[in-house]
């Protein structure tokens, strides 16, 4: 274990590949490139695969097929790229295929700045296909977290048969911090292994447990994967007695689950004030953190990284210790919307930023003091 | 071979009830097609796709190839649905998307047989760039597309195979764009096995499979169909029947297009079923797994050299 200094993109890369990601497929876009770049040179080495693909719907077609293929998948973008993934994010979270999707955030819509910093996507990471499902959006403050969380994100995809988003930003992708590397070997690796014979497999099962386990192709469970409403075997089907079961069981996995929400506290006992961020903005909401402490102002620090499914619970109970919480984000106000529904909207000021600059910490000092 | 496939309409007529086992045994067609899964099929009694998927499982059994080693992967559309109905691993994904998941799914399991199923909108239209960067790649993956110049889950709209002046619901006086000449772009693109027959021509559709299939890289088939649901009730062109009669009078077999004389070869406007094109080019696979054993070689060495 040696210390290096390296880029939130490149950590991405190396938590994927220590988790036993062995195929990614990705397409070139701003300012997400470098976790394909280094995608390609270091997965031929451990024995993955790596490609190019023609546009950013293909890139995430193919990880989906890659994955049903056996292999732990992921592919990176950002906004333009990560608009075009959205209709096979929703498949992937229909036919529960398990895969990780970056989107190293820049300032939108439409070409926006890129290489700009953003956190633009944090409803899209949410509602950006179509339809109502359940999906994990893990997001990092630090290289160091990155890694961790990258980890975290195929272990979670892999757990709960599930695409998991890594939402980061070009602040923490292309920020070098130093951070020091586990042995890959060392690293928990989540596997759900297919106990059922191929005579008594159901890919979709809703009887045994909330998570299925997905038998690769190729290996004698021949069953049917579509997009298309399907019973347990994976047929298409337009039977309510059917569709319910699913629909409850594929909620209820990621609702109910106890290991994904992801944050950190650091309360003040005594507190009226709370600040709550993510993301670059997290970083500056230390700073202003540390700043009031500094000048005898109480204040505590809510920084998640678990964005959705949201911690409401957490954050409820902040709230009620709490007359105010802050919440900077460089957008125009998207996470503090889910923090509004949870504590109402006159504990939450906002304090946004969408011009591709960072957040001040003074910004989040006056909101704090005002 | 289309009676067999009708009859299996009779086959499932009680939930759970599965079919007598020597009805399976007597039709290679038959048993491979899903026991548990609930016929008649979503397409329209008369069309096409039953005769084309016929021909896909009689190529698929002529190889010798166990059922787990062959993948289907389809988009979206009438032609998408085949998978489904057969006993292989199968996937039914995006529109226009199946090459892209097929391709993920290939590099995953090279020793898979991939075989991606597409009607000529979700091929060609939608699916048109990862058709060419597909046969760019010369991936070994077996395309069929279906063409019925239409999209006719829709209702009939015009498609990229649509000739010019027939109409359709969105073409209502007549279709003003050309059609691709799909055999010629995956030709074009890189594609190393490109044959056309139609779906009046099962036994030669049968034996283009079974090439395409045993092609080390991208193949292309072509199998021309009808939707007389549709593309044909708008264009007064008559009953299946009359449509399937279209497809023999209105096609010439290569070797007979050959010896046509140079004038009549360049007034030709019937489709030409055969082997149209056939090249050696290294499969993007093999390629790519060769650099992977290569690289990984040079990993493990230094690894015990103690330099890394």
């Amino acid at each position: 274990m040696t210390i290096q200094l390296m880029q939130g993109n490149e950590a991405i890369a190396m938590g994927a590949i220590a988790a036993g990601c062995r195929f990614y497929a990705g397409y070139p876009i701003t300012p997400s490139t470098e976790v394909a770049e280094v995608m390609s040179r270091v997965l031929p080495k451990v024995g993955g695969k790596f490609i190019q693909m023609e546009d950013e719907i293909a890139s995430m077609a193919a990880i989906i097929g890659g994955r049903v293929g056996g292999l732990k998948s992921m592919t990176a973008t950002s906004g333009p790229g990560f608009s075009l993934m959205q209709e096979n994010i929703g498949y992937a979270a229909m036919a529960e295929i398990p895969c990780v999707v970056v989107n190293v955030q820049r300032l939108g819509p439409s070409t926006g700045q890129p290489t700009a910093a953003s956190q633009g996507d944090v409803m899209q990471a949410r509602w950006g296909t179509h339809g109502d499902h359940q999906i994990i959006v893990l997001c990092p403050i630090s290289v160091a977290q990155s890694f961790d969380l990258t980890v975290k994100a195929f272990n979670l995809s892999e757990k709960y048969r599930t695409p998991v988003i890594l939402l980061t930003d070009e602040i923490i992708g292309h920020m070098r911090e130093p951070i020091e590397l586990p042995d890959f070997d060392i690293v928990e690796k989540f596997e759900r292994l297919v106990t059922d014979t191929p005579d008594n497999y159901k890919a979709y099962r809703n009887d045994r447990g909330d998570v299925p386990a997905l038998a690769g192709f190729g290996l004698g469970y021949r069953y049917h994967i579509t997009g298309l409403f399907h019973d347990e075997v994976g047929f298409p089907t337009q039977r309510l007695d059917e569709i319910d079961p699913w629909l409850e069981r594929v909620s209820r996995k990621i609702e109910t689950a106890d290991d994904i929400l992801l944050y950190q506290t650091d309360y003040e006992a005594g507190a009226r004030t709370a600040i709550l961020s993510y993301g670059a903005s997290a970083r500056t909401a230390r700073h202003a953190t540390k700043q009031m402490r500094a000048k005898g102002e109480k204040v505590s620090l809510f920084t998640t990284q678990t964005l959705w499914p949201f911690p409401e619970k957490a954050v409820e109970e902040l709230a009620d210790s709490v007359d105010k919480i802050v919440v900077p984000e460089m957008n125009l106000g998207q996470l503090a919307l889910e923090v509004e529904r949870v504590v109402g909207r006159k504990k939450v000021v906002r304090v946004n930023r969408a011009n591709g600059d960072m957040i001040t910490p003074n910004m989040v000092l006056e909101a704090a003091e005002a | 071979m289309s009676e067999h496939i009708l009859s299996v309409h009779d086959l499932d007529v009680g939930e759970g009830q599965i079919p007598r086992e020597d009805w399976f045994e007597a039709s290679s067609t038959l048993h491979n097609l899903r026991k548990n899964k609930k016929f008649p099929t979503i397409w329209c009694a008369g069309c096409g796709l039953g005769v084309i998927m016929g021909s896909l499982i009689r190529a698929i059994e002529s190889l010798g190839l166990k059922n787990d080693q062959v993948a289907l992967v389809a988009g979206i559309g009438c032609t998408a649905r085949m998978p489904v109905y057969m006993d292989y691993n199968t996937m039914h994904t995006t529109h226009g998307r199946a090459l892209a998941f097929a391709t993920g799914l290939k590099i995953a399991r090279s020793d898979m047989k991939v075989i991606a199923i597409m009607g000529d909108g979700d091929a060609l239209a939608i699916g048109g760039n990862h058709f060419i960067h597909a046969a760019r790649r010369n991936i070994g993956i077996t395309a069929l597309v279906v063409n019925n110049s239409t999209y006719g889950m829709t209702g009939g709209q015009y498609s990229p195979t649509t000739p010019e002046g027939m109409r359709a619901t969105t073409a209502p006086y007549g279709n003003v764009e050309p059609p691709f000449p799909v055999c010629d772009l995956a030709a074009a693109a890189g594609a190393t096995f490109v044959a056309r027959s139609t779906a009046y021509h099962p036994l030669e559709l049968d034996k283009h499979l079974s090439e395409a299939i045993s092609n080390e890289g991208f193949s292309l088939v072509e199998a021309v169909s009808y939707c007389h649901t549709t593309y044909g009730r708008i264009n007064k062109l008559g009953s299946a029947a009359d449509m399937m009669r279209m497809l023999k009078d209105n096609s010439i077999s290569k070797s007979a297009y050959e010896k046509l004389g140079e004038d009549e070869r360049e007034t030709n406007t019937k489709i030409v079923r055969g082997v149209l094109y056939r090249k050696k080019r290294p499969e993007y696979t093999k390629t790519y797994d060769s650099l992977v054993e290569r690289k990984h070689e040079e990993e493990v060495k230094l690894r015990n050299t103690g330099r890394r």
